[in-house]
């Protein structure tokens, strides 16, 4: 019925047109795979450049770095210090290897090391009490659902969505009040109780199913029991994802050390490093290299686990 | 060859709704057949037991109810720590800040309903953060859902190394912005790298961070750090869409736009929206770029909200703060209620 125009065309063709057709068709699939490919390369390319030119530039010796991009950096201050060339050199490759650069940020200007100690100790509690907070909560979201607490966990979904200009006037408020403004707790405590990691781990323990629970129960259990050794070991997966998501994000911020640490002392890399002076620019980007190896080795380390967060996290009605 | 057409859309459909009829009638006799007919009733006599349990609760008897109660209070006691940190730092605070935004000031406490929302109306920096955030949401926002669905469809397509090309497009994600603004600067200066390409296509030169240009600028680094996490999810809904399907748009000779416009896009939209959202939400984190890029003044074009309001803690007006917050929050609010809806309206007939 539907189909039968097309079967019709297909008995009138002779054999030997049928089979033109046949490789007609797979050459152009093929010819369509290669243009897909060099789509996908051209892309990955413009993708890892940045990256790559980064890392490759931080083996420059720093007269080579001011002599190529001197005036890039020059132009906010009165002038370069060394002479600078009329064009701005971008080098795939450096003319001369070197780790001076290297050396200098880890051994001889503890500035640095320094900074990325701030974000280090900024990071890490975050990370890992806001997944001990949300783990305990999202049990309790999980087990026994009812109306009440429906009503909390959509108010954090919408609390999740709100961009950080909404968030952060009642975080300096708080902080205010607790007098926790320009140490690091202003930073920390908003961070614990970040909704984010709740949303994500609850989406992911209400899969499992119900039973398994329930017989933990029907064989004596306690809620405890229940949580330490039944939802913790299947939620093991996720809450590696939640982990390298959260590390991501905060090991990028910029908006609430700006606002909550008044004391450029305490700020992390991530903000000290656009303030690297004009004499100093061919130490940022090793230290921009540096700052990035956390991130790069966690990404190696994690891709899937990033993946299948990124993936949990998609489809917000569920 | 004549011309092969598709107007068989709904035939698609039809069909498709046959087979999941088909489908459930096959899995409902299966189960049937599989479930001996004394069990049912044990179903039964079980509800009827713990209905006694139930009634016996009143009584002090039942203490199956009684555990029951009893974990499901200690199961709420987990909630605590987190919804006692949320309040704290969420949700009390919001609604004082929504209290300073109807008062004159935090002392007197006079009631002055819209005032302030007036006075940052009128406030010619709010406007101009406002006005260039929205153009660059609306820029930003749709461009990143277009190219990441191009990306996830090209990596969907038979290419080999896909999972390689997946971690090249999610890397930039990983990467901290302030690692790579120093690249951005030598890539984007008057001499640099982006101007020598344009002037291979013959334009002119153009000072990219310090011009009108510099929106541009910033929308590409937001392309390049947001395409990989959009990408993911969509290519985790692409696989998602049930073979089947397809399989039988192809026997109905669809053309492979047809495909995706007739099928595709109705089994995404519930992603779209949820990408939408996110790429919202990212798109005003988008000052930590400008920030890392140009500091705290920037060229008007990209004054941001967050200059604004990052200015405005400077002086610590809590009216203005709080009026800003309040009126983001709502804008905030109201789009998302928006594209709910829509999602709602247009993705109906589609089992996810």
């Amino acid at each position: 019925m539907i189909g039968s125009g097309n079967k019709k065309s297909g008995m009138e063709m002779s054999e030997g047109a049928y089979k033109k057709m046949i490789e007609r068709k797979k050459r152009i699939a093929k010819v369509r795979r290669w243009i897909a490919t060099l789509l996908a390369a051209f892309c990955a390319v413009l993708f890892l450049m940045p990256i790559v030119l980064t890392v490759t530039n931080s083996f420059m010796a720093a007269s080579e770095i001011s002599s190529n991009y001197g005036q890039v950096f020059a132009t906010s201050d009165s002038g370069g210090k060394t002479f600078i060339s009329e064009k701005v050199n971008l080098k795939f490759i450096p003319d001369m290897v070197s780790f001076s650069q290297y050396i200098t940020v880890l051994l001889k200007s503890p500035d640095y090391l320094f900074k990325f100690w701030n974000s280090v100790i900024l990071v890490v509690p975050i990370v890992g009490f806001q997944l001990l907070v949300a783990l305990l909560a999202s049990y309790g979201f999980t087990r026994y659902r009812g109306r009440i607490k429906e009503i909390i966990f959509f108010t954090y979904i919408i609390l999740m969505l709100m961009p950080y200009q909404v968030t952060l006037v009642p975080n300096y408020l708080v902080s205010s009040w607790l007098h926790i403004l320009d140490t690091r707790w202003a930073i920390w405590l908003p961070g614990i109780f970040s909704p984010f990691a709740v949303y994500l781990l609850t989406k992911y323990m209400r899969r499992i199913p119900v039973s398994v629970m329930e017989a933990a129960q029907i064989d004596g259990a306690g809620e405890w029991q229940i949580f330490r050794h039944i939802c913790m070991p299947l939620c093991k997966g996720c809450m590696c994802s939640v982990a390298i998501l959260i590390f991501i994000d905060y090991w990028n911020m910029v908006e609430q050390p700006l606002i909550l640490l008044s004391d450029d002392s305490m700020h992390p890399l991530s903000v000290f490093l656009s303030k690297i002076k004009n004499g100093e620019i061919g130490l940022a980007f090793a230290v921009a290299t540096i700052y990035m190896v956390p991130t790069l080795l966690v990404f190696l380390y994690g891709e899937d686990y990033l993946v299948e967060g990124i993936t949990y996290q998609g489809g917000i009605k569920g | 060859m004549e011309r092969r057409e598709w107007p068989f859309r709904r035939a698609v459909w039809q069909i498709w709704k046959k087979v999941r009829e088909i489908r459930k009638e096959a899995k409902g006799t299966g189960n049937k057949k599989s479930r001996p007919p004394k069990l049912s009733r044990q179903g039964e006599e079980s509800k009827k037991i713990l209905s006694v349990h139930r009634k016996g609760g009143k009584a002090g008897k039942g203490s199956i109810e009684k555990k029951n109660a009893k974990s499901r209070r200690i199961s709420a006691a987990f909630l605590t720590p987190s919804v006692f940190g949320v309040m704290l730092f969420f949700v009390v605070p919001f609604i004082v800040v929504l209290y300073y935004a109807v008062v004159n000031n935090p002392i007197q406490h006079h009631f002055v309903f819209l005032d302030n929302f007036i006075n940052v109306f009128n406030n010619a920096a709010f406007r101009q953060a406002a006005y260039n955030t929205m153009k660059f949401s609306v820029i930003a926002v749709p461009l990143a859902v277009v190219l990441s669905l191009g990306l996830a469809m090209l990596l969907d397509s038979k290419i080999p190394f896909k999972s390689q090309f997946r971690t090249f497009f999610l890397t930039p994600m990983m990467v901290p912005i302030a690692s790579i603004v120093l690249i951005w600067q030598v890539l984007f200066h008057y001499n640099g790298m982006v101007n020598d390409i344009t002037a291979l296509f013959g334009a002119g030169k153009t000072d990219w961070l310090k011009s009108e240009h510099a929106q541009v600028v910033i929308i590409v680094l937001f392309l390049w750090k947001n395409l990989g996490y959009n990408m993911i999810l969509f290519m985790s809904a692409l696989g998602s869409i049930p073979k089947d399907i397809l399989e039988v748009a192809i026997l109905e000779s669809a053309k492979p736009w047809q495909i995706f416009v007739h099928i595709k896009i109705r089994y995404l939209s519930s992603t779209v929206l949820f990408v939408t959202i996110m790429s919202l939400i990212n798109s005003f984190k988008v000052f930590r770029e400008i920030y890392l890029l140009t500091d705290d003044y920037p060229y008007n074009t990209v004054y941001m909200m967050q200059h604004f309001m990052n200015n405005t803690f400077g002086n610590l007006d809590y009216q203005k703060l709080s009026a800003a917050a309040i009126l983001m929050s709502l804008v905030m609010i109201v789009i998302i209620g928006i594209l709910f809806l829509t999602e709602n309206h247009f993705g109906k007939d589609v089992e996810g």
